[in-house]
């Protein structure tokens, strides 16, 4: 099963490196990472998106947790949670088929970021599935590059998680 | 002088001591004073210059080793027997690389140990300078955590927090990579009495409704066992679990790792589980109703990987430090992190009785009907002959360290260790070379005690080196090489499970072990025959300072009982008809 994982992690140097070698030395797969800022100084919010059935996601949890950069692990796929990805997109596009892609996104609230000659690029953001969506609708365009974000994501509500294992 | 002026210079002068500037390598060595570091075990190079510098002063004791897996064994091995934390000091590049072995040796069986590497200047790293290697990258996966230190203001701080998380929790080894510009720099110095590392707050103390729920089950179990690991060995609970196990009335089998944790002589003792383990353990482990793992980790040496076959009619319960342990390879039932001489100790206060009188007389008929054995010999010298010898002779009170291989299970089989801290071997990695070294770190803890390194032809080999040092400080280490003339352990699986194809497991142009010792000035004798073998043992016992004794034992040995890997606990081999 899928899984959204958020990592507070210390803003330390190579704390991706040991997050990321984690995942590898212990078989876990890792889908998509993002890393940025987080509400606290000094700390960064790592999210990623990883597989596996409730005994992995256990250990997932637990061997993160016993990282010395680690300060909290939450599983967001226990609640619901806002999960956003942003794609950029740059597909072929002649002068005369700018309005017929314009036409397509809109509908995604997608926008077009820059036009050149011959291509124009397309940004969007929202859940992975709409992401999916919108390339496979531009896809008869010509897809010249494309870049994802991988998934970030936050647990809804007001009430601020408690760590599943601290 | 009016008053108020002389109160004024001494406080001036006060703040002007205190702003004393040490170099990096000075707040590195004080620090590891400050820690109340014994012995340093170590091997220079040009990134730690300046704190062989340092170290020229003589404050702090360091003993020079003749390869860095030598120098981290030893500290290890000191680790092993005093449970305080050993450290090792090793140059940039290749002196950090020849470190790693024992590091993730001390991983795997969780050690105590402060590693420090030097390193190039920090405008040089990144470039592939000379002896340059990403130390603190290469251990990231088999340190518990890892530092290098960018500015000379952190160190004090750091070597806290090295050897905080080093020693709290879970034990393990912490590496410090300082680049030579900051062993250099000069900084003030303030050690911390403590530190706040948010990242690292271990759970010592139990949960009360899981040793309410721990005491019901022991109340109804009827074929409970206790498996007991390293964990009892670190955290000192060998009485409280020698409490449980008589007052709760639960025989207790001991993983390689446990060994010395519960007295190999007490009643309620069913010996190792596992691929090498007794019959009694394993079907203990087989038939019980209620498991207790106890600072044991359920290693595939234990289960043999088959987790649908391990202890499939018991509820398991399990207390470890490491809340990563609890339920990673086998389901739990009721978990317990916490530390193990804290939950014993909790558990321990109004314990019930289990209902395991049929159970304890079952487990006796099955010791009684299937002990260990051997076929002895009186014109050859029987390896298992050999360890039982060492343990009579030395009332099974020495520390024994070992390498790795047949020897290392005959030592775990046939040594009956009373105590704890003494039996010192790679568990989890299975590093041969280990035993050596490791007896040096053990002997120079407890100089008064005997300490014996048994190990293989080929282990020895190894790390066979440091007999320099043994000599050198009359280290009275004994050697005890148990020689078939091969690498007995490979050769037993080539025989048992590739139809004899014994393929580059001859260990001959091996040196004649007695010489190889002489060459380093430590008395070698040698042993062909049980009668040579009682003579020189007692003489280099006798002996006041280092010996290495060679036992030329049958070559053909097998380790028996054995359970093939992927094989179940109640598939073990018992050994050849003729044994
Ligand atoms: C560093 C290292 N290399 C290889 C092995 C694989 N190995 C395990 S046991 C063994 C044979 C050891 O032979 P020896 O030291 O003579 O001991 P014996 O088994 O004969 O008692 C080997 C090669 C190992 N454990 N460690």
């Amino acid at each position: 099963m899928r899984h959204i994982v958020s990592v507070l992690v210390n803003n330390q140097p190579r704390v991706l490196a040991r997050v990321a070698s984690l995942f590898g030395q212990r078989n876990f797969n890792i889908e998509s990472i993002s890393v940025g800022e987080s509400e606290e100084p000094g700390l960064s919010r790592m999210v990623i998106v990883t597989n596996g059935d409730a005994r992995t996601m256990e250990q997932v949890t637990k061997q993160l947790n016993k990282l010395i950069d680690v300060i909290k692990v939450q599983d967001l796929s226990a609640d619901a949670a806002v999960e956003r990805e942003l794609l950029l997109v740059k597909v072929g596009a002649s002068p005369s088929s700018r309005g017929e892609i314009a036409g397509i996104i809109e509908p995604f609230r997608a926008s077009i970021v820059d036009v050149g000659t011959h291509s124009l690029i397309v940004q969007v953001t929202g859940e992975r599935s709409k992401l999916d969506a919108i390339i496979e609708l531009l896809r008869p365009y010509g897809i010249k590059e494309m870049a994802r974000t991988g998934v970030t994501a936050l647990a809804r509500g007001s009430k601020v998680k408690t760590p599943v294992h601290s | 002088m009016a008053p108020q002026m002389e109160t004024m210079t001494s406080q001036l002068e006060e703040t002007k001591k205190a702003e004393k500037e040490y170099t990096g390598s000075e707040i590195l060595l004080r620090s590891l004073i400050e820690e109340g570091v014994e012995v340093i075990f170590g091997y220079p190079g040009g990134a730690v210059l300046p704190i062989y510098d340092s170290l020229y002063e003589g404050h702090v004791k360091h003993l020079l080793a003749r390869h860095e897996q030598g120098a981290i064994h030893a500290a290890d091995g000191y680790a092993r027997a005093t449970g305080k934390p050993g450290v090792v000091i090793a140059t940039s590049g290749p002196g950090a690389t020849n470190l790693v072995t024992g590091i993730a040796t001390a991983m795997m069986d969780s050690v105590p140990l402060v590693c420090i590497t030097g390193n190039v200047p920090q405008n040089l790293i990144g470039t592939d300078a000379f002896q340059e290697a990403d130390i603190t990258g290469i251990t990231m996966p088999i340190t518990k955590h890892n530092y290098l230190v960018r500015d000379v203001r952190d160190l004090p701080r750091i070597v806290k927090e090295a050897f905080t998380i080093a020693t709290q929790g879970r034990p393990g080894p912490v590496l410090i990579d300082i680049p030579k510009d900051v062993s250099n720099a000069k900084a003030t110095f303030h050690y911390p009495e403590s530190v706040y590392i948010r990242g690292f707050q271990p759970n010592t103390d139990p949960h009360p409704l899981q040793v309410q729920k721990l005491h019901e089950a022991i109340a109804k179990a009827q074929r409970p066992v206790i498996l007991a690991g390293g964990g009892v060995v670190s955290s000192g609970a060998a009485d409280e679990l020698v409490k449980l196990a008589e007052t709760a009335q639960i025989p207790v089998t001991t993983t390689l790792m446990g060994i010395g944790g519960f007295p190999g002589t007490h009643p309620l003792w069913m010996g190792m589980p596992g691929m090498h383990g007794t019959y009694a353990a394993n079907h203990a482990l087989l038939e019980c109703d209620l498991l207790i793992g106890i600072g044991a980790r359920f290693d595939d040496r234990v289960t043999m990987g088959r987790i649908d076959k391990f202890a499939t009619k018991a509820k398991i319960a399990h207390i470890d430090i490491d809340p990563a342990e609890i339920g990673k390879n086998v389901e739990t039932f009721i978990p317990l992190v916490g530390d193990v001489k804290k939950v014993l100790e909790a558990v321990n206060e109004n314990v019930p009785r289990s209902q395991s009188d049929d159970w304890i007389k079952q487990v006796d008929e099955w010791r009684r009907n299937f002990p260990l054995t051997y076929k002895p010999s009186a014109d050859t010298l029987k390896p298992q002959w050999v360890i039982q010898h060492l343990h009579d002779s030395t009332g099974g009170d020495a520390i024994v360290t070992t390498d790795v291989g047949q020897h290392q299970m005959w030592v775990a089989q046939y040594y009956r260790f009373v105590r704890a801290r003494s039996f010192l071997s790679s568990g989890g990695l299975g590093t041969m070379g280990f035993g050596f070294p490791a007896a040096i770190g053990a002997q120079l803890a407890y100089p008064d005690r005997t300490v014996i390194a048994v190990t293989g032809d080929g282990g020895f080999q190894m790390t066979a080196q440091e007999l320099a040092v043994v000599a050198l400080e009359n280290i009275p280490v004994k050697v005890a090489v148990i020689n078939n003339h091969c690498l007995g352990m490979v050769r037993q699986w080539q025989e048992v499970f590739y139809e004899e194809r014994y393929s580059e497991v001859d260990l001959s142009g091996s040196p004649d072990f007695v010489k190889l010792a002489e060459a380093y000035g430590v008395k070698g004798w040698r042993a062909k025959t049980q009668e040579e073998a009682v003579r020189v043992w007692e003489e280099a016992l006798r002996h006041p300072g280092p010996a290495v004794v060679d036992f030329w034992v049958t070559p053909d040995e097998n380790v028996y009982p054995m359970v093939a890997p992927g094989a179940g606990l109640d598939e073990m081999l018992m050994g050849d008809e003729e044994n």
